[in-house]
């Protein structure tokens, strides 16, 4: 992977890292070529490394003073917030920052579908990022467990409840899940210690995915294989390690926005109310990153098909790579498929805000439209659009687009701006 | 590229839009009434002396039904809260009576509150609470601002919300009707009614005024951090943007060394 031998300066130095190559390390990741080209879409996996460090290390503190037993829990939270120095501030960044966790991941997410970034050689990269995805998903659901409110209950009973559709054994699963015969102390304890094991594998997760994008090199907005190095790329540091402080810090006003003036918007009021399995909540919901889910489940008739559909919208997801039939990685030399990602895109929120109605009327029946769609766009759209597409003349290098003459207007303007 | 950001931008704010909008709107029940409140936006402090007053109802009204287990006697007397004086915190607190024990004899005995001590529950258990109040449980009030979907604003507009069930609308024996309530139904009856505290520091205790003082009391006891965090968040925001800015020009310097914008 390095492109260059390095020798430390030092006599130390050099001792150390003939036995443990740390300081090779240091200096790759340091020199990294990096295309130059990458716009601020690109600056989201700093920001997703930094929201699940904040995440671990408020977490921490919070698992010192939070008590994980049916009886204790709320009230746990109640004292975290009124007697913890500054717990009320630690909690309210980790409830929030797993709603920025998330609004980050999708960014991240759906700027991987717009470049093409999943596409090979860097399949690897993106099925390791989905892992880490269901990690996020697993770990964000039994921890809005833990302050046993009525929505940390009643989300935990049917969200568990699910397995109890696999035929024959589904029942079993799920008492064997709960430890009980319904969500109850040892489902709160079960959660809460793989609450705090998660984060651990997502960060060994995300190593792999560093190690994995270390190998081919950043993807770029132009979509082509580039010369690493050459006059298309930028060492990382300084240059990316700037630019990454600096969308960091913006998104950290919008968080800091959150926490300090609106902490409890994203969240549901009825957790405020303790977990009760006698009173059941007018509208079970979960969190707003999980609604599209929630909609495609809610919008099958039969429970194991919901089920069934529901899984298979996340695990569609890694064979993408293999579905989408496009030589051409960048939406931007696409023209048919671009529109469609916009559909796609619209579609999926649409999902989202179906997943926040009551599923009756004419929201089930969206609904299942959307779904239908969602599906659609990876079985039917992705294969056709790639074999049938007409795609734009694509720049030889990202320094010299014009050369070929006909790449997309707006890009050849900007390049032209910067020659 | 224009285009382009146009259509993130769109995407992020439909985003953020999406996750913060009310996500039902339930049956019959109005709107609850938008209030100014002293403490909402950015800046936002509560009223002392309507906190102070609104302790005096939930001790004089409320408290007879509604426990506040999560709050301590102590905490009426720290900042950002009604701020009552050492003094008045140590009488409000050793005019309850408190079980303790045991002692060295394995006897449980009262003594008189303490400043440590959690507020008193008028019930031994949640079970005697529903019992004594016709099957329905009055809610601790701890957090009810934060239980409820529209927080302070719901909480003042069920208080003075009670009014006659209009036509076709039959309630049973100890069901009360509320234009706000959720379900316009409601086990409690209309708590408030002119002077009944007397409040004294001369405020007239109009029902309207203390649904009023009463809800700012709840508000803080829902989120006794609120002033701190607005306060906190307004220099938290201010160091962020200036870091922003040098930042920005940190990194328009180092990239002006390579023909990229960024």
């Amino acid at each position: 992977m390095s492109d260059h031998e390095y020798t430390p300066k030092s006599k130390a130095g050099k001792w150390f890292n003939d036995r443990l190559p740390l300081l090779t390390l240091g200096a790759h990741l340091t020199d990294y070529p990096t295309p130059k080209n990458l716009n601020y879409w690109w600056t989201f996996g700093g920001i997703l490394t930094f929201c699940l460090l904040t995440q671990i290390i408020t977490g921490i503190v919070l698992a010192m003073h939070y008590v994980a037993h049916a009886d204790l829990a709320f009230a746990s939270v109640e004292h975290i917030m009124r007697d913890v120095n500054y717990g009320w501030l630690i909690r309210y960044i980790h409830s929030n920052g797993a709603s920025m966790f998330f609004l980050a991941v999708y960014i991240h997410i759906f700027r991987s579908l717009f470049y093409g970034s999943y596409k090979s050689p860097r399949e690897v990269i993106w099925i390791i990022g989905l892992l880490i995805y269901l990690l996020m998903m697993a770990a964000a659901f039994m921890g809005y467990v833990l302050p046993w409110g009525q929505m940390s209950f009643w989300g935990a009973t049917v969200i568990t409840n699910l397995f109890s559709a696999i035929p024959l054994v589904g029942e079993s699963i799920t008492t064997w899940l709960w430890g009980a015969y319904s969500v109850d102390n040892p489902t709160l304890n079960r959660f809460f210690s793989l609450h705090y094991l998660i984060p651990f594998l997502i960060l060994g997760l995300v190593v792999l995915h560093i190690w994995a994008l270390h190998v081919p090199g950043n993807n770029n907005p132009v979509g082509i294989d580039i010369k690493k190095p050459s006059k298309d790329t930028v060492p990382f540091h300084p240059y990316i390690t700037i630019k990454d402080t600096f969308a960091l810090l913006m998104f950290m006003i919008i968080f800091a926005g959150f926490v300090f003036f609106s902490p409890n918007v994203l969240g549901h009021s009825d957790n405020y109310i303790p977990a009760n399995p006698l009173v059941t909540p007018a509208h079970i919901v979960p969190e707003w990153y999980l609604l599209p889910f929630y909609a495609i489940l809610r919008s099958v008739p039969d429970k194991l098909g919901g089920v069934i559909l529901m899984f298979g919208a996340i695990f569609i997801l890694f064979v993408l790579p293999w579905l989408d039939t496009s030589k051409v990685r960048s939406a931007v030399f696409r023209p048919i498929y671009r529109q469609f990602y916009w559909i796609f895109v619209l579609d999926v929120l649409m999902l989202g805000y179906m997943g926040a109605m009551p599923a009756e009327g004419i929201y089930l029946v969206l609904a299942r439209v959307g779904t239908i769609y969602y599906f659609a766009h990876f079985i039917i759209v992705m294969p056709v659009v790639g074999l049938l597409e007409k795609t734009d003349p694509i720049p030889m290098s990202i320094s010299e687009p014009v050369l070929t003459g006909g790449a997309d207007p707006a890009l050849a303007r900007k390049d032209n701006e910067k020659i | 590229m224009k285009r382009f950001s146009i259509k993130s931008l769109l995407f992020i704010t439909t985003f953020l839009l999406a996750s913060s909008v009310k996500l039902y709107s339930a049956g019959g029940e109005a709107e609850p009434i938008k209030v100014d409140w002293s403490f909402k936006g950015i800046t936002g402090k509560f009223d002392r002396a309507s906190l102070q007053r609104g302790f005096q109802v939930y001790k004089e009204v409320c408290s007879s039904c509604h426990s506040m287990q999560y709050l301590s006697y102590r905490n009426l007397g720290e900042p950002g809260g009604p701020e009552f004086s050492e003094q008045e915190v140590k009488a409000i607190a050793a005019s309850v009576e408190v079980t303790d024990g045991p002692d060295d004899q394995g006897e449980m005995f009262t003594r008189p509150g303490r400043p440590a001590d959690k507020f008193k529950n008028p019930y031994p258990n949640v079970k005697a609470s529903i019992a004594a109040n016709g099957g329905a449980y009055p809610p601790d009030m701890s957090v009810l601002v934060k239980a409820r979907p529209g927080g302070s604003n719901y909480i003042y507009s069920v208080l003075v919300g009670y009014e006659d069930p209009p036509e076709g609308v039959t309630l049973d024996d100890g069901v009360y009707y509320n234009k706000y309530m959720i379900g316009n139904k409601i086990k409690m009856s209309s708590p408030l009614s002119d002077d009944i505290v007397e409040y004294s520091d001369g405020t007239q205790a109009s029902v309207d005024q203390m649904a009023k003082d009463v809800t700012t009391f709840l508000s803080w006891a829902a989120e006794p951090e609120l002033e701190e965090r607005h306060r906190t968040g307004v220099k938290v925001i201010i160091y962020l943007i200036l870091l922003t800015t040098l930042v920005y020009l940190s990194m328009k310097k180092i990239w002006s060394r390579v023909d990229t914008e960024v």
